[in-house]
């Protein structure tokens, strides 16, 4: 168990810039009106987000990842979370045996 | 009032629950590969402890080096987790329960399927901060818990690709997503953000691709939804 001064260092360095970033909302929204537009635009924000974080893996890797991504959301219009993952990761490993 | 609070606290660590579950072999995994960069298993729970964000830990683990450049990786971790500001702006509308203490306290748990689970639940009902905290200290106390186990385990784990779970991050999403469906609207937002997300991945190294779409994604609602608002007011 050992923990070297740059370790350390380089760790908070990453904690602070990321609990800045996850305050940074509240600032935003005292500086912000919220007219109906920004709320739409907020609204938006759950989907907007998480599509952008996947959208190299589903859309830019190959045609296994893609096909996978398509079962995985078909999945998930009926199935509970835990499932939807099984359902994801079982067709990602066997198209990419398949097709690559 | 307690009795309340404790039961908000119980419903948010079921609700995670499953999550969490499914987040344990990706857990596993990054503590194994900060294990193979030379990172002690203390190192391994000080990082996921005060940091306790999954893309952003295997990012800087990849880039690791000895002694840690702390500006580089610092830097590295503003920029890939700059989508906290829309997240954080987006859930605090729903913190009117909260005192100012405890949301502080709450956005330190602003990870991903958090976030997402107490946006679902501020659609349906009233976002407490008992609920909130349950989502929030279970998936940081097993994050912890499971990449501290994973540094223990080592390089017995191998590589994340060969059992598909670098794609379970993706199918949470995936699932999280549709649990946001409502109509032609969300496709067209999915479509917005990705097209722009897809462009600025191609064209733009590094993860601004994710603050690209997510503020496209943005734009197109905005100019949709509001107005569907000014067509119900007219």
């Amino acid at each position: 168990m050992t923990l070297s001064l740059p370790t350390l260092h380089a760790v908070l360095a990453m904690g602070i810039a990321t609990y800045l970033t996850r305050i940074a909302g509240l600032w935003v929204l005292r500086h912000v009106t919220l007219t109906p537009r920004v709320r739409a635009g907020l609204d938006a924000v759950p989907v907007a987000v998480l599509t952008a974080v996947i959208t190299p893996m589903v859309f830019m890797t190959g045609p296994a990842e893609a096909l996978a991504g398509l079962a995985t959301a078909l999945a998930a219009f009926r199935l509970p979370i835990l499932a939807v993952v099984a359902v994801g990761v079982v067709s990602v490993v066997g198209l990419r045996a398949l097709i690559g | 009032m307690r009795e309340s609070w404790a039961s908000e606290f119980t419903r948010g660590v079921a609700t995670i629950l499953p999550v969490a579950m499914a987040v344990t072999p990706f857990a596993l995994i990054f503590g194994a590969l900060a294990a193979q960069k030379g990172l002690s298993p203390l190192e391994v729970g000080l990082m996921s402890g005060l940091v306790f964000a999954g893309a952003s830990q295997f990012v800087a683990v990849d880039i690791w080096q000895h002694p840690a450049p702390w500006l580089v990786l610092g830097f590295t971790a503003l920029t890939i987790n700059l989508r906290h500001v829309m997240m954080g702006a987006s859930i605090a509308r729903h913190m009117g329960r909260f005192s100012a203490a405890s949301r502080y306290v709450s956005l330190y748990f602003l990870a991903d399927e958090i976030w997402a689970l107490a946006e679902r639940r501020a659609s349906v009902t009233t976002l407490t901060p008992g609920y909130f905290l349950g989502l929030g200290v279970t998936l940081y106390l097993g994050w912890i818990g499971l990449t501290v186990s994973g540094a223990l385990a080592g390089s017995a784990l191998g590589d994340p690709e060969r059992f598909g779970f670098d794609f379970v991050f993706t199918a949470i999403f995936i699932a999280l997503i549709v649990g946001f469906w409502r109509g032609y609207r969300t496709g067209v937002i999915v479509a917005a953000s990705a097209a722009v997300a897809a462009l600025t991945h191609l064209l733009v190294p590094g993860p601004w691709y994710i603050l690209a779409g997510g503020l496209a994604g943005i734009a197109t609602g905005a100019a949709f939804m509001a107005e569907d608002v000014e067509e119900q007011a007219a």
